[in-house]
């Protein structure tokens, strides 16, 4: 008995002398990062093509033009900007607007920084196939879809239209907009934006009618052409409505100016890194002829971003530092 | 055989003797009660069909017959999302995190970080040259050359990064949960009273899918690899616990009374008879848990554990099968090796090889220590990448090729976008529909029915607390969804499984053919099993089940056979020379034989197959894997961590429906 206490007793000075200091958590990167004195940047990839191609054209240069060591890790978007305010990501490329996470990390905590625009502008709507609105061309307007839902039923939609969704982790207001809107329409998540595109270009291919959530840019577009569905129009009085309470969203989705973030340490102590990401910056056209080399023509990330490289060097060079 | 089992037993198997007489002799009717009452099942029954009489009305007039009631559920994802927030907001200030859990996470990566770097400063030589010679010293040749052209592979697959960063986030889990599990294994092991509670969470742990360990530390520890390493911990120590416990009680009791005569204090006692002895389940246990670790550790991907996992969960989200593959199959070979050097570990233990113990370990770190500088000084440290061969390209071109022309329409047979069709709309949806339309008392009281023939009164109650907690928190319908497709998938594997079976218990040369089939389909981690059904299948819930299939069937079948096998020859012999046909032989003698190895398959498939639904949620399953996949996706933890819950009940429900009774296993410990 008199053993345990001595043993507990030793354990807990033991804690006591190492437990000085504090471990604040939210200042401990990768265990990967800077291993045998490599300068080495985490960038956070997320699942879109898009995204991808952002982080491929960032690597290469990265490696190839300032000498780093690039790690890309899968973070889905939210997570990802708890990841960047401590520090185990250095940067997101491309954010789609989380206002509860930057006022969180940017204006309270300021472990994030901004990173400036990516140059691209974002738009999510819901679509449907060329083909289909020829053929109706009423469809476009939200308030004729409870007419198509028929039309648009699938095992997986139980009775109702469906409305295609894709991964789990994007922004999307569907549930509340089908709901607000009175229509007879079930979402159904792909689970991921490939399930998604999978399942896009089989009805494509046998020209059946569907309806997706779906935003541009997006390389598909030019495979599957696909128009708009009108939805209400975006107003600041139902983005203020939605910011309260996101079930309560009853119109389209806004226009985005598509964002990088960086880790706020990593804006000072990043060096060329850090400099070289605040100042990338390119367009939808880039963004895509990169995301159709990866998606479409099956190169690999890396490949992708060479070839890019090397066309455009017009574009590159100003962001090197 | 179990005390209780051995009456309902009989009551299975006689039959066909049994109504001869009751249908020639009219049979007076109390005693034919007399009898119905002497039977426990049926006695079990009638006791359930009262309790059901008298409490059902009350419970349906109160809260309607429908799909659990609303005014029982209670929702906690207001105080989770709080507690979430507080934790973000003061995980950078608060003593709690500073002082403690800081502390664990800062130490976790410290470990990794250093081990990798050593891996690195090996470089890829020194890491084959060193692993090769540990696989020659601890299992001899074969496997040393195993392990040698698995590390190459791992190179030229172009995977050597993260198969090290794999490897590195797995020698800290390992050695944090074989110290934890021998810890709590020898605290079990030295006292009944910790066995005895230890036991039943130990039990209930390992019939847990992997996907609900993650919510938790998320929520504490954020993304990364900390988090990942613990959920590893968690997940891999509980074997370790259970072996040693097991190893230690079972230590010959005249030895230790003969050590006990020699005046041995009881730490010399520990460490000289009953450690040693216990060596045999000890490393049983490492086993167990590097093969649970490393499935864990590639799970723990989708929480940011990079690595290995985390190029296959990249490549499934592009549904790019070519580098899922060439992430996959380093997987697979990393627990070849791992399995195969400490089995042989075990087995050596057995046959007394341990010659030549110090030269041949030093020879081991000098040649290691060689091949490093080596590399060192011809700056070879990384893997060459011109040595790299592409896979993923001309897979991916076979895979287009699979899905134009197996995918629908061959003649006859339709393809397997028909068929995951097919069982979408024919299997899973009218099974979820039936059980979603199952009034819930009548859910509950068909678990406590199923609970209570097959366990005891013990196992029904937790299984029924188990499902009502399901609906308590909320999560009725989409358990119900996730239970039907556990159950249809159980179904498949169990018919597949006994077709299996059934020869391989009869031909011993089938057996010599499914054995190794069997050793490395057991060993692979459950997430490799997503890349080839997302290939065949598409996305949906119908490739979620393929691979729950593919992945519980060697376990049932190996039971299964082994169970037919054991059956008693004599029985056999004798019901042979009474003529009856080899399928008579199966029905009646060598199936009632083998009833509880039988059960136990059962129980093993719901297990496996609810592990692999969940992660199914990763490839369009949906459901609750969905839900957790949501909830880290979103970073709604509230949503994920409810999941998570439900899981936990959904596997402790399915478990203890299952289960061959305890009781005679615990009289038997």
């Amino acid at each position: 008995m008199a053993r345990k206490w001595i043993v507990a007793a030793g354990a807990l000075g033991l804690l006591a002398v190492t437990g000085c200091g504090a471990a604040d958590m939210t200042k401990q990167s990768s265990p990967y990062a800077n291993v045998r004195g490599a300068k080495s940047v985490t960038l956070s990839v997320q699942s879109w093509v898009g995204a991808r191609a952002n982080a491929a054209v960032a690597t290469y240069l990265l490696e190839h033009e300032l000498g780093y060591r690039v790690d890309t890790v899968q973070v889905d978007e939210v997570p990802a900007w708890d990841a960047l305010s401590q520090g185990r990501v250095d940067a997101i490329l491309e954010d789609w607007g989380h206002q509860d996470q930057e006022k969180r990390y940017v204006e309270d905590k300021k472990t994030i920084a901004p990173g400036g625009e990516l140059g691209v502008t974002g738009h999510i709507g819901w679509f449907v196939p060329k083909y289909f609105a020829d053929a109706h061309p009423d469809v476009l307007d939200w308030r004729n879809l409870n007419k198509y839902a028929s039309q648009l039923r699938t095992p997986e939609s139980g009775g109702k239209g469906q409305l295609l969704d894709g991964s789990p982790s994007y922004v999307t207001n569907d549930k509340a907009l089908v709901k607000n809107l009175g229509l007879d329409y079930q979402v159904v998540f792909a689970g991921s934006e490939a399930a998604q595109i999978t399942q896009i270009k089989q009805f494509a291919k046998d020209r059946k009618p569907f309806l997706t959530y779906w935003y541009e840019p997006q390389w598909l577009f030019n495979e599957v052409p696909m128009v708009e569905v009108k939805l209400p129009e975006h107003t600041s009085a139902c983005e203020e409505k939605g910011t309260a309470d996101p079930s309560t969203v009853d119109c389209a989705y806004p226009t985005t100016s598509l964002k990088k973030y960086l880790n706020a340490e990593f804006t000072h102590k990043g060096g060329k890194a850090a400099r070289f990401l605040a100042d990338f910056n390119w367009t939808k056209r880039d963004q895509n002829e990169v995301a159709q080399l990866i998606a479409e023509d099956k190169l690999s990330a890396d490949e992708a971003a060479k070839r890019w490289v090397k066309e455009h060097p017009d574009v590159w060079k100003r962001w090197i530092p | 055989m179990s005390i209780t089992t051995t009456p309902a037993d009989t009551a299975v198997s006689a039959p066909p003797a049994a109504p001869a007489g009751g249908d020639t002799a009219p049979v007076r009717q109390d005693e034919r009660l007399r009898a119905l009452t002497r039977n426990p099942a049926a006695r079990k029954l009638l006791v359930l069909a009262v309790a059901a009489a008298v409490l059902v009305p009350v419970a349906a007039a109160t809260w309607g017959s429908g799909s659990w009631p609303h005014a029982l559920t209670v929702d906690l994802s207001g105080p989770l999302g709080r507690a979430n927030d507080w934790i973000i907001d003061n995980r950078d200030s608060h003593w709690l995190f500073l002082y403690f859990f800081g502390y664990i996470s800062g130490g976790i990566i410290a470990a990794v970080h250093a081990v990798y770097t050593v891996l690195l400063a090996l470089g890829w030589a020194g890491v084959a040259a060193g692993a090769t010679l540990l696989a020659w010293r601890v299992a001899g040749v074969r496997v040393a050359v195993t392990t040698l052209v698995s590390f190459a592979v791992c190179g030229l697959l172009g995977m050597w990064v993260p198969t090290m960063r794999t490897l590195a986030l797995m020698v800290v889990a390992v050695a944090a949960s074989v110290a934890v599990g021998a810890l709590l294994g020898l605290a079990a092991g030295l006292s009944d009273r910790t066995f005895r509670a230890l036991r039943p969470v130990l039990d209930t742990m390992q019939a847990l899918p992997a996907f609900a360990y993650l919510m938790p530390v998320v929520l504490i520890f954020g993304i990364g690899v900390a988090p990942a390493v613990l959920a590893t911990v968690v997940y891999a120590a509980p074997p370790m616990a259970r072996l040693t416990a097991l190893g230690l009680r079972s230590t010959d009791k005249g030895v230790l009374e003969a050590v006990e005569s020699l005046g041995a204090t009881g730490r010399q006692r520990l460490l000289t008879a009953r450690l040693p002895l216990a060596r045999r389940e000890l490393l049983l246990g490492v086993n167990q848990t590097i093969m649970m670790a490393l499935s864990m550790a590639v799970i723990a991907s989708v929480i940011g554990a990079d690595g290995l996992g985390d190029r296959v969960y990249q490549a499934l989200s592009t549904v790019d099968v070519g580098s899922a593959l060439a992430a996959g199959i380093p997987i697979v070979l990393l627990a070849v090796v791992m399995d195969r050097t400490t089995a042989a570990a075990g087995a050596a233990g057995d046959s007394g090889r341990r010659t030549g113990g110090r030269t041949a370990w030093l020879f081991v770190a000098g040649a290691t220590a060689a091949v490093a500088l080596a590399g060192r000084a011809l700056s070879a440290l990384d893997w060459p990448g011109g040595w790299n061969v592409a896979i993923a390209g001309p897979v991916n071109d076979a895979k287009d090729w699979m899905v134009d022309h197996l995918y629908s329409g061959l003649p006859g047979v339709g393809g397997t976008a028909d068929w995951a069709a097919h069982y979408t709309g024919w299997v899973l949806d009218p099974l979820r529909d039936g059980l979603q339309a199952l009034p819930w008392w009548g859910a509950l009281l068909l678990v406590a029915a199923l609970a209570w023939l097959i366990g005891t009164w013990r196992t029904a109650l937790t299984a029924v607390l188990a499902l009502a907690a399901i609906g308590v928190l909320g999560r009725w319908d989409t358990s119900l969804d996730t239970l039907s497709q556990v159950l249809a998938a159980v179904a498949v594997t169990l018919v597949l499984g006994f077709a299996i079976a059934v020869p391989a218990a009869r031909s011993a040369r089938a057996e010599r053919l499914l054995r190794p089939v069997l050793d490395v389909c057991q060993t692979m981690p459950q997430f490799v099993y997503l890349i080839p059904v997302v290939a065949l299948f598409g996305v949906g819930r119908a490739p979620a089940a393929a691979a729950a299939i593919v992945y519980a069937l060697p376990a049932v079948v190996r039971i299964t056979s082994q169970g037919l096998r054991q059956a008693d020859p004599a029985a056999l012999e004798s019901a042979r020379s009474l003529g009856a046909t080899s399928g008579q032989q199966l029905r009646q003698v060598q199936f009632p034989l083998a009833r509880p190895e039988l059960l136990l398959a059962v129980n093993q498939a719901v297990v496996l197959v609810l592990s692999v639904v969940i992660i199914g949620g990763l490839v369009g399953g949906g459901a609750l894997g969905y839900e957790v996949v949501f909830g880290l996706a979103q970073g709604d933890l509230a949503t994920g961590l409810v999941a998570g819950a439900a899981i936990v009940c959904l596997g402790l429900m399915l478990d203890r429906v299952t289960q061959p009774t305890k009781g005679g296993a615990r009289d038997g410990s």
